[in-house]
């Protein structure tokens, strides 16, 4: 027996050597194996709507040549009989780094490194589309033993480093053959992402905004670069338009990226296939929108262990519900027809691969959804429709033999072939007796578990509640188990051995007892009763009930967005933050998510009529500078970072947001950081919280941009080296960057011009059609920079912080600039030693316009108590101090004429205090954007209820899952920042 | 004609020498001054409208509504009608005058280096001339402890009041208290050593605990010895057994709250105050019953974790006394010096979420000078008391009323000028000037 399958080995391999007839040899004579193999009697998944039950189909050089119910056999044929068998495509899996070594980490240096370490290239070392997979590739047998046991056929393989990260190769795992057999296609794809080589340390980008301005800046390079205007060569751009027609896959790590990335393509007209986070269930309408293809990980969280309460006091919501839902995310992208492939990066394919798939297919995940994920999706996304992922003919013999149905958690994977080449997994000879037995032997009724590879079982024995030693070998079908005798005080054994050659359910043989007597044994399979079925099943739908998902999937979400009412507040006191002032007992009438009517006794028409008798009305507050729903602050690789866009890097799931509501904040300007005298540009947004980032986007206010100054930009308080590294500095860099923007301009009818994102950025200054604010504190400064603008005609539009404001208050007005400040922050660093609490109201009775901000998540939330601060530093009249936070805000935005005041017309942010706003006592009852209640303190207190109810459920449902023996992992809470612009650090 | 130009010049040198100084502190009060017809906020939830308040001696001889005496107002008359007196607020775990601007190294003397540093004294390094500290008093914090940072014993506290000359002069209540701060049971991976900086069980932290008690034992052994070799940091630990210097520590985790309880029953310790105690609330019974205060954390700050109250910050004070549990608020964290002024508006904010205005007045006076065990002179305005308290215009827990036209310490009248109102005023003039030129 075991020599006939030697033999058969010898000769399969022998037969299936493929063809490189133009090799010399010179170990032999020069053959060709042109034989067919032919297997019959499998059930066929040709793919994965269609079977062919009892069907054929042969195999000749590595393809499939025939398929059906019944084929022609050619006379050259061996024959393979597969009775009982199934037969599935083999595999794929598109995102791998299968046989590329790791990249090498560069080494630390003492000092940042700004420019590019490679020369003849991009001048950005994380663009490398001249990368090949093929260059660094190496088949490393022991990876793809892995992935053969997996069931994987194909593998598209890549660098994964950098941000263009080069081509990827589409290779078969094919054992036994060469590297020249296996290359599917060498350039088949180009991977991207957003994070940086490791390979080098050059600063630029250090934030997810800087990766994306740099996508887009090399994109445009690239183009003109191809219209043959560089002076230069640079092969990275080569590269990169030859890679142009290849399938693009991007690779991200979070959802928000996932959206971030199709927002790129979309504006140059690539669809990324998307590597995915498994999260897509979050936002599948966004996911579906995107119409990509996505390539998601096969990855779920563990249980948290959270039987110490404590520590699972910890634990937020959103992580709960994540281990809670993540496993239902194929199926929902599944029902909403979002074609989605999955990809064994970050599991082992060989330990949790199928544990994983059959828990989604436990979810709800469809087996031919699920089938189709790993057959013909990839191949249709890797532009091999019909020749990989599926059993025709022409297509390679890549397939699995199977015990049975692959998506039963008992069927074992015989033989993966791939392109002709057998890969043998477990033997089909091998007769499977694992399972349950009730084991008679000597009188005795053992409980025997036979567990493990068919070829290689293990054994678990009990006498009643006692456990026995056990020990089993099973070879060429013949079982030999050796138990402990049962009288523990003695080292005595009983020897069975019997001969199983075919599958059953009872099986008998000799015993041999320690006393030397020969008997008799008879091992019968025990049944799953189907109430034992039933009670399992229901048991673990109970453990694991999803719990739906709220927008944004985290606490306070909304299951349903709250939808925009006509409202009509009765008889509130109405602070106008218009020259009417504050009215008493009015009625103002919201439609439409705009105010239509100020008045006394208004008819609700059909509006719903809240009572605000005793209450106090006013306009949502605007907070003119804030770093709150950020995924990133700054992008400090560079001195002017006017490339990048704060709108790239919403953060809609931020807690902050709706914090911010609860304190009556319906308008936010998102700045960029301080790290740069030239920032990012501005993200205005109005805080509908529950919706998706493009939707916080306030669309009609006009585009901002950060500038700094001082102490950050110089980087005093830490160690740069970087220039500008005094304020002499700074006011060069200014001066370096709009001289260089008036010559771009002028260059823009010149042939051969080269689109630059930061120029245009600051082109748009130079008109007028974009507003600087920028981040101030002494007047040294904060004079300089108005005096670089008005050289170059144009105005700042607002200082913010501007600490030193009054010191230069005259100055300010006559250049035309407004002022956003604190209401009294001073002396944690040494430029704020003059600020003074009275900045606000000097600045005010001087003419400016004046706002305060907060640049704080915490101060952002009662921004009403930092503007009646004024009323006691300075004695401002209360409605103009109130107007700090509202009309003013709004007018620095350039959004007064739509938010900032209640007046007719105008839409209805609204804030109903239970007290005069500005009122140390005073806290919002309800917020409202547009019409919409984005808070409601009654709605709140449900909220919490719900959260704690929730909470309980999950640590309840982990708390079994443990019990049950499920994994879980020990908890452990990512680090959250609260931000605000002197952050340098990278935030995700 | 010389002689004149250098007396101009000398007089020029004084004005702007003046103007760029600190406020000269007050004198000693030297005659009686009553204060007439004010809303008194007593500080200990009582209110008496339409008061008769005198001061004489620095200390409050009387305070009574004025329809119930006929007694003559002696010393200098305040009319204080429609306005509103309080005492002086005290800010308790501060480290004002320890540290000037933040992000100078060398204005920097909050934390020094080593883990047990009883010894360590606040006093020493306290700069009463801080201009931090004389913005202080406009908003009528007229008093602080002033703690040092850092370690897992930072050192020894005082209290001072705001208006001194010196240290020396400054002191309120020399070494009141020994500050720990406790282990967590959870920690962050030091992300500058390559960890993962996510929060996860901290293994050393029994440990950690354990060597502070070790810490305790050694040091009351060495006590009751002969002391032949001066050790020092034991030597500070004297007045902790005594009962004389309170133990103050810093803590917010349950779980390490009820490891703090444990730890004065194991080491029988008098007085313990807990710092901070954000998640105090689930144990507030057992705090109770243990008579620990709590300093509570500054309410204005953002909720911990996502799914808590938006609230919670705000109203956890008022939580934690409607359980019984005998609380002021400390004010450490983000800008913490300068933001010391702000906390008659955080007692002002817990009002707001819910609890009455004249008990959130005790959190930052009576409850603050209990917890701080100078109540006997200091909280509140009663009789025999020291006079240190000042007069609003309005409400002090608002903003809009919190403007202040006389305030004393010790029944000396203290300056509301400062750095900031000389420059308010030095460029408000600037302005007038141009306008009328």
């Amino acid at each position: 027996m075991k020599l006939k399958l030697l033999i058969l080995g010898i000769f399969l391999s022998a037969f299936s050597m493929q063809s490189q007839e133009y090799f010399p040899k010179n170990d032999g004579v020069k053959t060709r194996n042109t034989n067919y193999t032919v297997f019959k009697n499998a059930k066929i998944h040709i793919d994965p709507q269609n079977v062919i039950e009892n069907g054929m189909f042969a195999i000749k050089e590595g393809k499939i040549t025939a398929v059906g119910k019944s084929i022609n056999v050619p006379e050259n044929s061996i024959i393979i009989d597969l009775k009982g068998k199934e037969v599935y495509p083999s595999f794929i899996d598109l995102y791998s780094d299968f046989g590329i070594p790791k990249p090498k980490k560069a080494e630390n240096g003492n000092s940042v490194q700004y420019d590019a370490g490679r020369e003849g290239y991009y001048w950005n070392d994380h663009i490398k589309p001249d990368t090949e997979a093929i260059a660094n590739f190496s088949f490393d047998k022991k990876e793809a033993e892995k992935f053969h046991k997996a069931g994987f056929g194909v593998v598209n393989t890549h660098v994964p480093d950098g941000i263009i990260r080069g081509t990827g190769m589409l290779v078969a795992l094919t054992p036994g053959v060469t590297e020249g057999d296996r290359i599917l296609n060498e350039r088949s794809s180009q991977y991207l992402s957003f994070d940086k080589s490791v390979q080098s340390r050059q600063a630029y980008p250090t934030s997810i905004m800087g990766s994306m301005a740099l996508i887009r800046q090399a994109y445009l390079d690239a183009k003109w670069y191809g219209n043959g205007n560089a002076k230069n060569k640079d092969l990275a751009l080569e590269a990169l338009n030859k890679n142009k027609d290849l399938v693009q896959i991007f690779a991200t790590d979070n959802l928000l990226n996932e959206f971030r990335a199709d927002k790129i393509g979309d504006e140059f007209g690539v669809q990324y296939v998307i590597v995915g986070s498994g999260k897509e269930y979050q936002r599948i309408d966004k996911v579906k929108a995107s119409n990509a293809t996505y390539i998601v990980p096969l990855k779920f969280p563990n249980a948290f262990d959270v039987e110490d309460p404590y520590l699972a006091n910890k634990l937020s919501l959103e992580e709960m519900r994540e281990w809670n839902q993540a496993p239902a995310n194929l199926k929902m992208l599944a029902e909403n027809k979002v074609p989605f492939t999955l990809t064994t990066h970050s599991i082992d394919a060989e330990k949790d691969f199928k544990t994983n798939l059959l828990k989604a297919i436990d979810f709800g995940l469809s087996k031919e959804a699920a089938l189709a994920a790993l057959t013909t999706v990839p191949a249709k996304t890797i532009g091999q429709e019909g020749k990989i992922g599926v059993i025709k003919e022409g297509a390679w013999a890549n397939f699995l033999i199977t015990s049975g149905d692959y998506f039963d958690k008992k069927t074992t994977i015989y033989e993966n072939w791939i392109q002709g080449e057998k890969k043998l997994l477990n033997s089909m000879d091998v007769t499977n007796i694992t399972g349950n037995y009730d084991l008679k032997v000597d009188g005795k009724t053992y409980s025997l578990n036979i567990k493990g590879e068919p070829s290689s079982p293990k054994t678990e024995l009990k006498l009643g509640d006692t456990k026995i030693g056990s020990k089993i070998s099973f070879n060429d079908n013949w079982m030999n188990l050796l138990l402990s005798s049962p009288d523990t005080t003695k080292t005595e054994f009983i020897r069975l051995v019997a001969n199983i050659p075919a599958q059953t359910e009872q099986f008998s043989g000799k015993a041999i007892l320690p006393n030397g007597n020969e008997t008799s044994f008879q091992a019968i399979m025990k049944k799953d009763s189907d109430k034992d079925k039933k009670d399992k099943k229901d048991k673990e739908a109970e453990t694991h009930k999803v719990v739906p998902v709220t927008y944004p999937n985290i606490a306070y979400g909304f299951k349903n967005l709250p939808k925009q009412e006509n409202v009509l507040f009765k008889n509130a006191t109405v602070w106008t933050s218009e020259d009417e002032g504050v009215l008493e007992n009015t009625d103002v009438l919201v439609k439409n998510g705009e105010i239509i009517k100020i008045g006394k006794d208004l008819s609700a028409g059909g509006a719903k009529v809240i009572d605000a008798t005793g209450k106090h009305l006013t306009a949502g507050i605007v907070d003119e500078h804030s770093h709150i729903a950020a995924s990133a602050i700054n992008e400090s690789g560079h001195n002017s970072s006017a490339e990048v866009s704060m709108e790239d890097v919403v953060d809609p799931t931020d807690i902050n947001i709706y914090r911010n509501l609860a304190g009556g904040v319906t308008t936010i300007q998102l700045l960029h950081g301080s790290a740069n005298p030239i920032g990012g540009r501005s993200a205005i947004l109005k805080l509908k919280w529950g919706e998706s980032a493009d939707n916080m986007i306030f669309e009609q206010a006009p585009p901002f941009i950060k500038f700094a100054l001082g102490e950050n930009v110089k980087q005093s308080n830490w160690s740069g080296g970087r220039f500008p590294q005094t304020r002499m500095g700074v006011e060069q860099v200014f001066t370096d960057y709009f001289s260089r923007a008036k010559a771009y301009e002028t260059s823009k009818n010149e042939e051969g011009f080269r689109k630059d994102l930061e120029m245009e950025t600051l082109v748009e200054i130079l008109n007028g059609e974009r507003f600087v604010s920028s981040h101030s504190y002494i007047q040294s400064e904060i004079n300089m920079l108005m005096k670089v603008a008005e050289k170059f005609g144009f105005n700042i539009n607002t200082f913010t912080h501007i600490l030193e404001g009054y010191k230069v208050a005259d100055k300010m007005k006559e250049h035309g600039v407004g002022a956003s400040t604190f209401s009294d922050w001073w002396a944690y660093k040494y430029e704020v030693n003059d600020a003074i609490p009275y900045n606000a109201s000097i600045m005010n009775e001087v003419g400016l316009t004046v706002a305060i901000n907060s640049d704080d998540a915490e101060m952002s939330r009662r921004l009403n108590q930092e503007a009646a601060k004024s009323v006691k530093y300075g004695g401002m009249s209360e409605e103009e101090a109130w107007k700090m936070v509202t009309i003013n805000p709004a007018k620095l935005l350039h959004v007064d004429d739509l938010v900032g005041s209640i007046k007719t017309g105008k839409q209805a942010d609204l804030v109903l205090w239970n007290d005069h706003p500005l009122s140390v006592y005073a806290k919002p009852e309800k917020t409202m954007v547009e019409g919409v209640f984005y808070f409601d303190i009654e709605r709140d207190s449900e909220m919490r209820k719900d959260i704690k109810r929730e909470r309980n459920e999950l640590i309840g449902q982990m708390l079994k899952a443990k019990n049950n023996g499920v994994k879980t992992q020990p908890v452990t809470i990512e680090e959250k920042q609260r931000v605000h612009c002197d952050l340098l650090e990278e935030v995700k | 004609m010389k002689k004149f130009n250098i007396y101009l010049i000398m007089a020029i040198l004084v004005i702007s020498g003046n103007s760029f100084a600190q406020q000269t502190p007050a004198a000693k009060q030297s005659e009686p001054i009553t204060i007439v017809g004010a809303t008194a906020h007593l500080g200990n939830g009582e209110i008496i409208e339409n008061s008769l308040i005198i001061l004489e001696d620095g200390k409050i001889a009387e305070v009574i509504a004025k329809s119930l005496t006929k007694r003559q107002y002696p010393g200098k008359i305040i009319n204080a009608e429609g306005k509103h007196v309080y005492p002086g607020i005290i800010a308790p775990n501060s480290t004002l005058g320890l540290v000037e601007i933040a992000a100078v190294k060398a204005t920097q003397d909050e934390d020094e280096m080593g883990e047990m540093l009883p010894n360590i004294r606040s006093l020493i390094a306290y700069n009463a001339e801080s201009k931090i500290v004389e913005s202080m008093r406009p908003n009528g914090v007229l008093l602080g402890q002033i703690v040092p940072r850092g370690g897992r014993i930072s050192g020894t506290s005082s209290i001072v009041q705001f208006d001194a000359w010196n240290w020396e002069d400054a002191v309120v209540k020399e070494n009141d208290g020994l500050h720990i701060n406790w282990p967590d049971s959870y920690q962050r991976g030091r992300w500058w050593r390559g960890e993962d900086p996510d929060l996860k069980a901290n293994k050393e932290y029994q440990e950690d605990v354990q060597e502070l008690s070790d810490f305790f034992i050694s040091a009351k052994a060495y006590l009751e010895g002969k002391r032949d070799y001066k050790n020092l940091p034991y030597l500070a630990m004297e007045t902790v057994f005594s009962g004389d210097k309170k133990v103050f520590v810093h803590v917010d985790g349950e779980k390490e709250i009820l490891d703090v309880v444990q730890f004065k029953k194991e080491h029988g310790l008098k007085n313990v105050v807990i710092v901070g105690g954000y998640y105090a609330l689930d144990v507030a019974e057992t705090l109770k019953n243990n008579d620990i205060p709590v300093l509570v954390t500054r309410p204005h700050s953002t909720p911990e974790e996502d799914y808590e109250d938006y609230d919670y910050p705000y109203k956890l004070a008022n939580l934690l006394n409607e359980k019984g549990v005998l609380v002021a608020i400390e004010g450490s964290g983000q800008m913490e010096r300068m933001n010391s002024r702000n906390l008659p508006f955080y007692a002002g904010t817990v009002a707001a979420y819910g609890m009455d205005k004249e008990e959130a007045l005790k959190l930052v006076t009576l409850n603050t000078a209990k917890i701080l065990g100078i109540d006997e002179h200091y909280g509140s305005l009663e009789k025999g008391k020291s006079a240190t308290l000042f007069i609003s215009e309005g409400d002090a827990l608002d903003m809009r009323g919190n403007i202040l036209s006389h305030a004393f310490i010790d029944g000396r009248e203290v300056s509301l000028e400062t750095h900031q109102t000389e420059l308010w005023k030095r460029y408000s003039k600037k302005y007038k000037d141009q306008e009328s030129e």
